[in-house]
């Protein structure tokens, strides 16, 4: 029901939304919750294990009950909070944990069964036989708990996640906060002011008292405003500030477009901000705490200030007959502001014998507590046991109860801060320097009136900015209520039933009671046994009250008993959040080369290399199957001339008169005595002389090296220099370069290699200039590039550079030019076969756990120098000849399929780990040969030559025979590199 | 003889306008890498003497008319707009990288608030000023970050990522772009 004239809402715009599928009418302004309640519908949720009827408790986002999925199909978003939803048209909203309808949900039953559903059920309960948890009790209570699902679709909403700087981060937008945020703003600081509200002014907002002389929400808005105008200050509303995390960095959630639903075009549904601030205030207020009594869960049950916020902000009566049940003060403001607006207020129920509700005209009943609650879907009456212990029913549809304020201290305690127990206020307040440059001010220090809240602001805004070096403001403070905070602490109605603690979770005062008994009396063991405070809304309404209940089970004072640790995200944050952008082509970025798109356009199906892509193969019409293509590819270098992108490998370009030591250090054979323009192959140790990297190496100078990697190791190869340079040996001058990317580098491959490269060269070369293993500068067309012999397939064979931007030029020449040779352009299998014909390794052999001595290269280790990893690759262990060494390998039956990652077994042998030989690493399909080829791992390998042995692939049901035989199965005089 | 035809790294990829802000790619440039081998004064000696350009500090930049002269990491520094002079090989490393990197210019109102959807440091007018520059992460991508104008910043990646800046560029834009 809507009160006439009161409220903030827009009633100029009505707004249409559905709750369950039925439409329901709200105004701008309003939440799902208080919409409804205008409605007259109370009835929100079902709660999580006993599927009670739940109302909403509260008007912020430490909601427990009404929890609520919006959206549909892909897009619907479960457990969101009824009472932080925005309306607006188009709205769709359902309840949850019901069924089949919210109003009549079968797994209600569960209710009965509450007196064996207690604290430690499943422990208890389900202990046996063993094997049933797996398959039948979990999947059963999994099934039975919980509350919204996700569609299990994919989502395609928008995410954006963004990083925010200022001096001063201002957490929460009430009297304290806005304060803070306006002392320091004035002082010139960079002001971040962070509110999840939807609307700035927290309590402000809600409650009836002025500011000033004017609403306390007209206040608010004016001093919004006048931030807003300011050009050092960002207002970042609906904003949750969720966790806190070293050297002043923070956590925000932001709620962009959910408020109007907008989600095309690229509009952002939330964003997840990292804000770094060099000081922060905490304003986050605090959180009124229920009290414990029978039935205390019933729709209709509110806390006190919850129903002023739903009277005062929303213009909504949350009943017609209303009781308020208190231990404190402040609630006796909500009684008068429902008198005020003409509601019937039956009774105030004070649990504090002495109590004196001023202003007020009704029914009180000091030192009296409510003690049950009756009706089930819907609040009808409440039992009160008057101070002479007498019972007297009142007919009511809404209770505001008060316990009491708790400061939200959640976020001083996420760098593993613990509060401190106030006796005075009954509550915890955040501990000094909890968080670095992090001061708490207003209710959440413990400052419960509004003109403590606005003094505890401005003080902080000056300290921040005292501490930003910045001169400190003089800020008039407005005048507003000062009235003390008076308040006798009550936790739980004495009695029996079931009285709610921790309403998200269902856990009671006797499940807390029954841990203690049970000897779960650590407060963390008292939460993991009842499950208290480990819901989305990880017991904000619910700790305190609950370890109060332990402590006085235990026999202890509630300092004593401490508190759990509150931990990130103070509010649930969705995955899509934390990982937005790195949805499909965000989640890495894409290396192409710069013959990327002529390949893509050629039909090539691109492979990933580490963030590379590199084509496959080239298919040509007709060819049915990859083989084809590769063996075309092949034949092209084993024939005539082919042409491979080979720019992803690392290049570094090493300087400086240290550099030939720098590379006999690194390099297990000497470069210190390579010629100039002269190429060597070197291969790479780590510390623990295993195999790294191995490539060849380019002098082009006196101190002037060219080093290449592998594709793979490109990085880790240049962290490793820089370890080496930064560490080991920072006295040598030299430098190094990556230039992996300023050249686009081809291989020619094949008889007709020379042929090829002689039509793009400005000057021709011959045998004699370029022999094998030679290198230096050229000239395209007048474009200066580089020209290296070397050869990854055993053919004579040349590697061409040039400027990058050159690159998708010289690749479409070259593979034009093959083509008229009778070649082409090759892919990533035809070079896998070229190489494994002749034995050469990849990272396939060299894959971190093999030695030079095992891919037979021990002799590379030159006993005339020191070199990294030298010392350890001698270590007895890793030069035992029954390890696993490196050979070739080949079927038995020609036809036979080989396949890389298959076990090797000594024929006739039981195929168990413990008779393991070897395994394969690479396979490939020769078109020579006429038969698949491997590259593999063998025990005493060597010395096996010719032996046959089982080869076994379990995942891929292989099976066959396999001779050991030499790693180059073509050309094994290597004529034709020279050729 | 051959002719080849230069291809830029965002060629097809740029120019992009989305909202206030405006992404192109900017003319070629001669860029090298200069690392002294031992004390960097010689090299700054040489590099004032040739190109009348002082080493930047680190996170600074230099400039004298169209060059420029960026901070490119440890012991690393930029060169912009020029054919390194021959003498500068007596005092350390120069090494031509004018291919090796994406060069972006991002222009207008809103292009802080697309780089700080996508860059971890702050680049707020009045801590990162004009000139100052960065070697830092844009999305997953290591990048060089400088000021170049009030509203405008260039960005570097490796050449090989042009397409995943542009497509995390183009996502941020829009992000801003619908925040109106």
């Amino acid at each position: 029901m809507r009160i006439s004239g009161k409220g903030m809402v827009d009633r100029s715009k009505p707004v249409t939304f559905r709750f369950d599928g039925v439409p329901y009418g709200g105004f701008a302004g309003d939440t799902v919750a208080s919409a409804l309640l205008a409605n007259g519908v109370t009835l929100m949720g079902r709660s999580f294990k006993y599927h009670r009827p739940r109302g909403v408790l509260s008007a912020g986002s430490e909601e427990p009950n009404a929890l609520i999925t919006v959206g549909t199909g892909a897009q619907q978003e479960p457990n969101v909070r009824a009472t932080q939803v925005e309306i607006h048209d188009g709205l769709s909203a359902r309840s949850q944990n019901a069924w089949p309808t919210l109003d009549f949900d079968v797994m209600a039953v569960n209710d009965l069964a509450a007196p064996f559903l207690g604290a430690g059920f499943y422990y208890k309960t389900f202990m046996w036989p063993r094997r049933f948890w797996e398959s039948i009790y979990e999947p059963v209570i999994r099934k039975a708990a919980g509350l919204g699902a996700l569609s299990g679709q994919s989502n395609g909403d928008t995410y954006e996640k963004a990083f925010g700087f200022c001096d001063l981060l201002v957490i929460g937008a009430g009297p304290a906060g806005l304060m803070a945020a306006l002392t320091a703003a004035q002082g010139g600081a960079d002001v971040i002011l962070a509110d999840e509200d939807s609307l700035m002014g927290g309590r402000l907002n809600a409650d009836s008292a002025g500011v000033a002389e004017q609403a306390g929400s007209d206040w608010a808005a004016s001093i919004v405003a006048q931030l807003a105008a300011m050009e050092n200050v960002r207002l970042m509303p609906r904003t949750t500030v969720t966790g806190v995390y070293d050297g002043g960095t923070f956590g925000a959630l932001e709620r962009v477009n959910q408020h109007h639903g907008a989600r095309s075009g690229g509009a952002a549904l939330e964003c997840f901000w990292r804000i770094t601030a060099r000081r922060s205030v905490l304003a986050a207020g605090a959180i009124e705490r229920p009290v414990a009594f029978r039935n205390n869960d019933r729709p209709g049950i509110m806390t006190a200030g919850a129903v002023r916020a739903y009277v005062n902000r929303w213009g909504v009566a949350p009943g017609k007959r209303v009781a308020v049940f208190c231990n404190n003060d402040d609630a006796h403001q909500t009684a008068r502001d429902l008198e005020a607006v003409g509601l019937h207020v039956v009774a105030v129920i004070d649990s504090r014998a002495d109590a004196v509700v001023e202003d007020f005209d009704g029914q009180v009943f000091a030192g009296a507590q409510v003690c049950n609650a009756g009706g089930r879907k819907a609040l009808e009456s409440i039992t009160l046991r008057t101070a002479g212990g007498r019972e007297e029913t009142l007919q009511v549809d809404c209770l505001a109860m008060s316990g009491g304020w708790n400061p939200t201290v959640n976020l001083t305690c996420h760098l593993n801060g613990r509060p401190a127990w106030r006796e005075d206020i009954h509550a915890f307040v955040p501990t000094e320097g909890a968080v670095p440059g992090m001061a708490a001010a207003g209710a959440c220090a413990g400052v419960f009136s509004t003109a403590g809240c606005l003094a505890d602001g401005v003080k902080a805004g000056k300290a921040a900015l005292q501490a930003l070096g910045r001169k400190p403001v003089d800020v008039d403070l407005p005048a507003a209520e000062d009235a003390p905070y008076r308040i006798a602490p009550l936790w739980a109605v004495a009695g029996g039933g079931r009285a709610w603690l921790d309403f998200q979770n269902d856990v009671t005062v006797k499940d807390v009671s029954q841990a203690a008994v049970e000897n779960f009396k650590s407060v963390e063991h008292m939460k993991r046994y009842t499950t208290q405070g480990m819901a989305t809304d990880q017991g904000k309404n619910s700790n305190v009250a609950a370890l109060a209940v332990l402590a006085d089970a235990t026999g202890r004072g509630i300092p004593e008993t401490g508190t759990t640790t509150f931990r990130p995200p103070y509010v649930p944050v969705a995955i899509a959040a934390l990982g937005a952008g790195s949805q499909g082509h965000g989640f890495a970025p894409e290396r192409w080369t710069t013959s990327h798109f002529r390949s893509v356009e050629m039909g090539a199906p691109m492979i990933e290399a580490g963030l590379w892509y590199r084509p496959s193969y080239f298919p040509r019409a007709g060819e049915q199957t990859w083989r084809e293509s590769c063996d075309r590819e092949v034949g092209y270098v084993r024939n005539s001339v082919g042409v491979c992108d080979v720019s992803t490998l690392g290049k570094i370009d090493i300087q400086g008169p240290d550099a030939a030591k720098l590379l006999d250090f690194v390099y297990t054979n000497m470069f210190s005595t390579l010629k100039v323009g002269r190429v060597r192959y070197g291969l790479m140790l780590r510390e623990d002389g295993h195999v790294m990297d191995d490539g060849t190496c380019a002098r082009l100078g006196a101190q002037h090296y060219l080093m290449t990697t592998t594709t793979a190791a490109a990085g880790a190869v240049m962290r490793h220099l820089e370890f080496v340079t930064q560490c080991l040996r920072p006295d040598w001058q030299v430098t190094f370069t990556s230039v992996t990317e300023q050249w686009a580098q081809f291989a020619i491959a094949g008889p007709q290699a020379r042929v090829l490269v002689n039509e793009v060269l400005d000057v021709p070369i011959d045998g004699e200039s370029w022999p094998f293993m030679a290198c230096g500068a050229v000239t395209l067309g007048g474009i200066g590039g580089r020209l290296f012999r070397i050869s990854f397939s055993g053919e004579h064979a040349y590697e061409l550079a040039v400027p990058a931007r050159f690159g998708a030029a010289l690749f479409d020449e070259l593979a034009k030019r093959s083509q008229a040779l009778g070649g082409g352009p090759y892919g990533m299998e035809a070079l896998n076969v070229l190489r494994i014909e002749k034995g050469f390794i990849t990272h396939a052999e060299i894959e971190g756990r093999t030695t030079a001595f095992d891919v037979g290269m021990g002799r590379m280790i030159s006993a005339k120098k020191d070199c990294i990893g030298k010392t350890m690759a001698a270590r007895p262990g890793l030069v035992d000849v029954n390890r696993p060494q490196m050979v070739g390998l080949k079927p038995v039956d020609a036809q036979a399929k080989l396949t890389a990652g298959a076990h090797l077994f000594d024929a006739g042998v039981e195929t168990i780990r413990e008779n393991y030989q070897g395994h394969v690493s690479s396979v490939g399909y020769s078109p020579d040969l006429g038969r698949m080829i491997g590259l593999g791992f063998v025990r005493r390998g060597p010395e096996r030559m010719g032996e046959v042995i089982h080869l076994v692939d379990r995942m891929r049901g292989v099976e066959t025979e396999v001779e050991i035989c030499g790693t180059v199965f073509l050309d094994p005089e290597g004529e034709r590199v020279r050729g | 003889m051959v002719e080849l035809i230069a291809k830029s790294a965002c060629e097809g990829l740029l120019p992009l306008s989305i909202g206030s802000v405006t992404a192109e790619e900017p003319e070629y440039a001669v860029m090298t890498s200069l690392s002294a081998f031992a004390d960097p004064s010689a090299l700054d000696a040489a590099l004032s003497k040739a190109h009348g350009l002082e080493l930047p500090l680190p996170g600074q930049s230099t400039s004298k008319g169209g060059l420029r002269c960026l901070w490119f990491g440890r012991d690393s520094v930029m060169l912009i707009g020029v054919a390194p002079d021959p003498a500068l090989v007596e005092h350390g490393a120069v090494v031509d990288q004018s291919d090796a990197w994406a060069r972006v210019t991002l222009s207008g109102a809103g292009a802080v608030d697309v780089l700080a959807r996508l860059v971890p440091v702050d680049l707020r007018a009045a801590v990162f000023r004009l000139g100052q520059t960065a070697r830092t992460q844009l999305g997953h991508m290591q990048a060089s970050i400088t000021r170049t104008a009030p509203d405008g910043f260039e960005i570097m990646v490796f050449r090989s990522m042009a397409g995943s800046l542009v497509h995390d560029l183009k996502r941020a834009m829009a992000a801003v772009s619908m925040r109106g």
